[in-house]
């Protein structure tokens, strides 16, 4: 089994999709000869042709929209907008059009598309390079969010993904591009979508967590593990619609929740979590739910970055408190 | 104030008096065609009445509707194939009747009723767009299917005046001609936006030589004349069908009518610019030139009339006693399979 990075892994899926069904088509701005500024795309215009991996001109609402269309017509799309601080333009077309032609046409036509995009802090990138924004995506119905945490996520995620008959907006953490590798099995077996994945059990507090959020989520539950605190920990991995039995469970089960995302505070997807909580677990809840998020401010430039992003101390202090609360 | 009038260097065959300017191109020579074009743009002209009636007494949701423009949707449809894909803005009900969508469809689509968009006829065309423009880009996605795919058919987009002011109009158009996609954008220049003016939209001479920038041919035609649109219209699909690419048309026309039944163009518009525009109207028109080159008696002109009053009185009443879907037909068709978390409130509305 190879040792693949989170780069490597989308590649592999992707690939792996190109070869299984002749209707997958994959375009985006550079993913062609450059192989996408990430890699993403790399040697596939090589191994399936130019026909099926496409450079477009730059525009992202036709990216969305060309998908959108193919989609309808017979194609599935696998479309990448090179960061998600540019999506913004394509979010017309995903709202107006990709999450609801199924629904206005009552099942005629559908719009099996992926729309990939890199998103998240923390590699000192440009201005509008480094926005976690899928609150905003996830609050339209009829729409899928999948964020993964890990290669073997994003390899079985993104196959799951290309193989729904519905559109799916896959955001890939791009600080964990390249960060961790692991032992990825390339079988073509998907990973359920609508489905949390519990990376750790622990009866004393629920952190709920998603992409590279997990990294700090997971070095937390290391250092109170050493305080004799033991986290359960989920990965939500689809944010819409997103595991809400599962967060359930854990929950009444360890009384106390933390959430844990880089995407600013209010109207976060946090808060949706927590209403849900409120609304269905009250009477298991030791303490308040607690929020690890970033602040409501304009994403930093680099230099200032980090103290943006929600770090390992953070989350740490946060279970504390409500470890401590009475 | 001086109004655009089709120019002699647009390409029309009938001039508005229905004097045949220029050899008239080969389906124009059969009566029968022309024939069931003119009964098309009667048709929906007596859908567009209805429609309005309907609304006017509170039983159909805004309209828009085509009055003037009957030879723009009517032209465009009758050129198009079977295998073609139809991708329509709020104001093409007559080429969507061509294409085989049905008079209860457009009513119930009108009444709200999201059945109407389940075409039982032309299954891969797509619904009324009414973010304007915004379907440009899917008829360039619809081409790359086709492309991709190897089918023979074209994608034709249609939308207005106001629409070409946006970006996915140009970037749609910008994909085409860079593709060599099989698309076909056609513009219903009605000379109004909602209120805006033509002139005030773009300080553009014409809109067709907005293709310039795609590298896409582009034509003004009368869309006033259906023969001009049809021929127009079929030229471009035969090149794209050829694999030569895209192309856009730009209809000359004019809206007699308000922008829908929500609008008073009585706010922004003087009488006195509407009453010649009526001298010009496609479906006199045509129906001047069948008269005085095929017979077309009175007779024909009454039963024609009568037969399609009669459709649409009775679509209209099949329409009307048509009762909404039950209610949680919102989650049924949201995906392909309903997520757990819809389960639940779909259950709910059920039981109360
Ligand atoms: C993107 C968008 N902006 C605004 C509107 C509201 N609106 C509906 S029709 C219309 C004018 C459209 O004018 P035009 O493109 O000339 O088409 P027409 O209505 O004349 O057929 C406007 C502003 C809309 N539907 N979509
Ligand atoms: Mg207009």
């Amino acid at each position: 089994m190879a040792e693949l990075t989170m780069i490597e892994a989308i590649r592999a899926a992707l690939f792996r999709a190109l070869e299984e069904d002749p209707d997958i088509v994959i375009f985006g701005e550079d993913v062609g000869i450059d192989g996408g500024v990430f890699r993403a795309t790399d040697g596939l215009i090589q191994r399936f042709g130019a026909a099926r991996v496409r450079d477009t001109p730059l525009s992202e609402t036709v990216i969305a929209g060309v998908a959108v269309g193919a989609a309808a017509h017979g194609l599935r799309p696998v479309a990448e907008i090179q960061f998600m601080g540019f999506i913004y333009s394509a979010i017309d077309q995903l709202v107006n059009h990709a999450a609801r032609l199924r629904n206005r046409t009552r099942g005629r036509l559908g719009c099996p598309m992926v729309l990939r995009a890199p998103f998240g802090g923390g590699v000192k990138a440009p201005e509008h390079h480094s926005e976690s924004m899928e609150a905003m995506l996830a609050h339209i119905p009829g729409l899928r969010v999948v964020i993964p945490s890990s290669p073997t996520r994003a390899y079985g995620l993104l196959l799951a993904a290309i193989r729904d008959p519905d559109p799916v907006v896959f955001l890939e953490p791009k600080r964990l591009y390249r960060s961790v590798s692991e032992a990825v099995e390339d079988n073509g077996k998907a990973l359920p979508l609508d489905r949390a994945f519990v990376l750790r059990e622990g009866g004393d507090v629920t952190l709920v967590t998603w992409g590279a959020m997990v990294q700090e989520s997971r070095e937390a539950a290391d250092l109170l593990a050493d305080e004799g605190i033991f986290a359960e920990m989920i990965d939500l991995g689809t944010l819409k619609p997103y595991d809400r039995a599962t967060v359930r469970d854990s929950v009444r089960k360890t009384g106390r929740c933390v959430i844990v995302h880089e995407a600013p505070l209010t109207a976060g997807f946090g808060a949706e979590i927590a209403a849900d909580l409120a609304e269905h677990c009250l009477t298991s809840l030791l303490a308040p739910v607690r929020r690890v998020a970033g602040y409501d401010t304009v994403m930093p430039y680099p230099r200032l970055e980090r103290h943006y992003m929600p770090s390992t101390a953070r989350v740490v202090n946060a279970v504390r408190s409500v470890m401590e609360f009475t | 104030m001086v109004e655009q009038q089709p120019s002699p260097s647009i390409s029309g065959f009938l001039d508005a008096t229905a004097e045949v300017r220029r050899p008239l191109p080969d389906f124009a020579k059969d009566r029968a065609t022309l024939v069931e074009m003119y009964a098309a743009m009667v048709l929906t002209r007596a859908f567009d009445t209805k429609a309005i009636a309907l609304q006017r007494t509170g039983r159909l949701g805004t309209y828009a509707s085509s009055l003037g423009q009957e030879a723009i949707g009517v032209g465009v449809a009758s050129a198009m194939r079977p295998e073609d894909v139809f991708l329509p803005s709020f104001r093409e009900h007559g080429a969507q009747l061509v294409r085989g969508v049905t008079l209860d469809e457009l009513l119930l689509y009108w009444g709200g009723d999201e059945r109407g968009n389940d075409f039982k006829g032309p299954r891969q065309d797509f619904p009324v767009c009414i973010p304007v423009a915004s379907q440009f880009p899917h008829a360039a996605g619809v081409a790359l299917a086709m492309k991709q795919k190897g089918e023979p058919g074209v994608a034709v987009a249609v939308a207005g005046d106001g629409a070409t002011s946006k970006g996915d109009f140009y970037e749609a158009m910008n994909i085409v001609g860079a593709w060599q996609l099989p698309a076909v954008f056609v513009i219903n220049n009605n000379q109004w936006a909602i209120s805006v003016r033509r002139k005030d939209q773009t300080a553009a001479e014409t809109l067709a030589q907005k293709a310039v920038a795609a590298g896409l041919p582009g034509e003004q035609v009368d869309g006033n004349d259906v023969i001009a649109v049809r021929e127009a219209v079929g030229r471009a699909l035969d090149r794209a069908r050829a694999g030569e690419g895209g192309a856009l048309i730009e209809c000359l026309s004019y809206r007699l009518g308000d922008h829908t039944t929500a609008d008073d163009a009585s706010r922004y518009r003087e009488e006195e610019e509407v009453s010649p525009r009526w001298k010009e109207e496609p479906v006199a028109r045509l129906r001047k030139y069948l008269t005085d080159a095929h017979s077309w008696s009175k007779t024909d002109e009454e039963e024609l009339l009568r037969s399609c009053r009669e459709d649409v009185e009775t679509a209209a009443e099949r329409y009307l006693a048509t009762g909404p879907e039950a209610a949680r037909a919102m989650f049924d068709t949201l995906f392909a399979e309903m997520p757990a978390d819809l389960a639940a409130p779909a259950e709910g509305l059920e039981n109360g």
